[in-house]
């Protein structure tokens, strides 16, 4: 590292570490509890610990955070948003809760959580720590004082505001809750460190979709932790829409914990973003859990997406299936590792991995690794890869009915992705989803590879 | 309606046709036969655009236009309709979406207006009954997870709708029982007319017993060797392609 970027980094430490005090201090939500404080600073000197990562290991081989770690980011303060200027990122005709948290802090006046059933609880984390939610609990301090995190560290060292839902014991909530964090991404560069925690009891359901949004294209931060406790036979979909800024950073892990025969499903869909880096990682610990991982992203311009799932199969006669596919255009980078980890008593462990790339112009590169540890004997484990273009004979069959090169290829790559998007579970988010990718596609694949 | 002449073209660097000349007129039907590697599939392939193949040499005009300077797209749109030897499974596009969007695009064309989904849909399923196809075929993916003989119905069920001035059918009797071939040659013949011209590409003269073509031509290494009237390709199921004298040496397509 040379003097210059040392002194640079240097100068973020202190940037951190001076916001960090003042929050501490009560910053502009006085009335910080003890716990919380103590939580914080823990989790502040396993951050100083670790540092920010480094394309040294192994993990972040092929992603650089050096615009996230060479420079100062304010930390993000409650701003005036009207509801007009955050529709576009609403799901129209999306049934049930919305919490909308405007850089890192809950709108009250954008949220809407209506009238939930008894049994649930849809809070920010300040209300959930005021009303029970102990900064004790294992899900609160593991990620952010333990392991090998730096980015969920920092988070947890920022803890203040966040959504908590919580389903007791035989719950089931049919409409979804949905969480939007945006960004106003004001003149300087502001970091936010959104966190979701997700708790759900013994035989209940819940659906819960994450967006993350800017308002302004400017090189805003989002460093954001999202935790699913799922109960004992519990079912649980999420759905995470990342549509930040083309020019914002954004690093996030996701951790699920999955209890005897309870199913989770994650559907991660990266749509924005210049630099951005998802972390999933499942623990299917208890007997005959399933856990279902599906993934799209868009990576073109200078984008560089970067997905890591680890699913460890702790437990015997779990299920894993995990789908991901990647469209590059441009100059449009993508990573993709996906980790299984069968233990030794993990017998009976049904894993599936597969994971699909199309590559738009010469100069998107992917680099893609499955990563298989097996200490069972008695497993089935599939993985597989493929990356490549568009399917000339499919493209010809297409214009010998009559439909131009421009449209031929925009059905074919609405087709790959499409595949992904009838899996995330709300018909409504499907058709979000499907528009906001055709708006995406005139930029990404006019199949010039200029 | 379809006049080639003296069409050369190779593949690698190496020939395949060597000297085509077929003249089809409006309303007639034309079969073409071959034995593997002739060049059939070749020229069924150039008619429709296809870029693999270099012509190094003739002509093809449809309708006094020059042909190879059409994109695959406006020779379809201008009537051109190839069912594919192999139709090709494309996941994820449903086969009435694919079909509506063809269809606009020829009516397009045409000058005529779109057809709303309610109008599209009782366009369909007159064709559907035809081909004897299950409506739900439209809702699956185009020729994907389809049977063999799903698929070659299915290129027939396209082109009944599409209505094409000139189609081209490609080896579209293999893989058929005896019960699926006279159902596609029904949905053949059904379109045949005094404005519209059909060339049929085989092997076997068992499909021409149910289209039966006003010209046979024989394709061998590359030329056509022969040509006569429907009796021809009965003597060529009779006889196999041994008889025929002038046949060049084989060339692999």
């Amino acid at each position: 590292m040379s003097a210059t970027s040392a002194m640079e980094v240097s100068a973020v430490y202190e940037g951190y570490q001076a916001d960090f005090d003042r929050l501490q201090d009560g910053g502009d939500m006085p009335g910080v509890s003890a716990p919380l404080k103590l939580l914080r600073q823990k989790a502040m000197e396993h951050f100083g610990r670790l540092g920010f990562p480094t394309t040294r290991m192994e993990d972040w081989r092929f992603t650089s955070v050096s615009p996230i770690a060479t420079r100062p980011y304010a930390l993000g303060a409650l701003a005036e948003v009207t509801t007009d200027q955050i529709v576009r990122f609403l799901i129209p005709e999306l049934p049930g809760a919305l919490l909308v948290f405007v850089n890192g802090r809950l709108s009250v006046s954008l949220s809407e959580t209506g009238a939930l059933p008894p049994g649930v609880a849809v809070q920010c984390l300040g209300d959930a720590l005021a009303t029970g939610l102990d900064t004790t609990e294992p899900c609160l301090v593991s990620l952010g004082t333990e392991g090998e995190q730096p980015f969920s560290a920092l988070n947890t060292a920022f803890l203040q505001d966040g959504a908590v839902i919580r389903i007791d014991d035989g719950v089931v909530l049919n409409d979804p809750v949905h969480v939007v964090f945006i960004s106003t991404a004001p003149g300087e560069a502001v970091v936010t460190h959104p966190r979701v925690l997700l708790l759900v009891g013994e035989n209940s359901q819940v659906s819960v979709i994450e967006s993350y949004a800017g308002l302004r294209d400017a090189g805003y931060f989002t460093n954001a932790v999202t935790q699913i406790e799922a109960g004992a036979g519990s079912v649980v979909h999420h759905c995470k829409i990342l549509r930040e800024s083309l020019q914002s950073y954004h690093v996030a892990r996701m951790q699920a914990r999955l209890a005897r025969n309870a199913v989770v499903t994650s559907n991660s869909i990266t749509l924005g973003g210049a630099l951005v880096r998802n972390d999933i990682g499942v623990v299917l610990d208890g007997e005959g859990a399933e856990c279902t991982l599906n993934g799209l992203y868009l990576a073109g311009g200078k984008q560089h997406i970067d997905n890591h799932t680890t699913i460890d199969h702790a437990s015997p006669h779990c299920a894993s299936h995990e789908l991901y596919k990647g469209i590059l255009d441009g100059d449009g980078r993508a990573v993709f590792n996906g980790k299984i980890i069968v233990r030794l008593d993990a017998q009976k462990t049904d894993a599936k991995q597969s994971n699909k790339a199309l590559l738009l112009s010469e100069r998107a590169q992917v680099n893609t690794k499955p990563q298989l540890e097996i200490f069972a004997d008695d497993v089935k484990c599939a993985h597989g890869a493929t990356v490549g273009q568009l399917d000339e004979d499919a493209l010809f069959y297409l214009r010998a009915r009559g439909l131009g090169r421009e449209e031929a290829r925009r059905i074919l790559i609405q087709a790959f992705a499409t595949d992904v998007l009838n899996r995330v579970r709300h018909k409504p988010i499907q058709m979000e989803l499907g528009r906001i990718l055709l708006d995406r596609l005139p930029t990404i694949a006019t199949g010039e590879t200029a | 309606m379809l006049e080639i002449t003296g069409l050369h073209a190779s593949v690698g660097g190496k020939e395949i046709l060597r000297g085509i000349d077929l003249s089809v007129n409006a309303g007639e039907v034309h079969a073409i036969m071959g034995p593997n590697g002739s060049g059939k599939s070749t020229l069924a392939g150039i008619l429709a655009g296809r870029t693999e193949y270099d012509v190094t040499s003739g002509t093809a005009r449809y309708q006094n236009e020059n042909l190879l300077d059409m994109e695959p797209e406006e020779r379809a749109r201008a009537g051109v309709f190839l069912a594919f030897q192999y139709p090709v499974e494309i996941a994820g596009v449903n086969n009435a979406y694919l079909l509506k969007a063809a269809l606009n695009e020829v009516r397009k064309h045409r000058g005529e207006p779109e057809l709303d989904a309610i109008e599209f849909m009782t366009l369909v399923k007159k064709q559907l009954a035809v081909l004897e196809m299950s409506p739900e075929l439209l809702n699956r993916p185009v020729n994907d997870g389809f049977s063999g003989g799903e698929k070659k119905r299915n290129e027939i069920f396209q082109m009944a709708v599409l209505e094409p001035k000139l189609a081209i059918l490609d080896e579209t009797d293999s893989g058929l029982d005896i019960d699926a071939l006279k159902i596609v040659a029904n949905g053949v013949n059904a379109l045949r007319s005094s404005d519209r011209s059909t060339v049929v590409v085989t092997h076997y003269q068992r499909m021409l017993n149910y289209i039966v073509p006003d010209f046979v031509h024989v394709l061998s290494g590359g030329r056509i060797v022969k040509s006569g009237g429907k009796e021809l390709a009965l003597e060529l199921e009779e006889k196999g392609y041994g008889w025929i004298d002038s046949a060049p040496e084989e060339v692999k397509a």
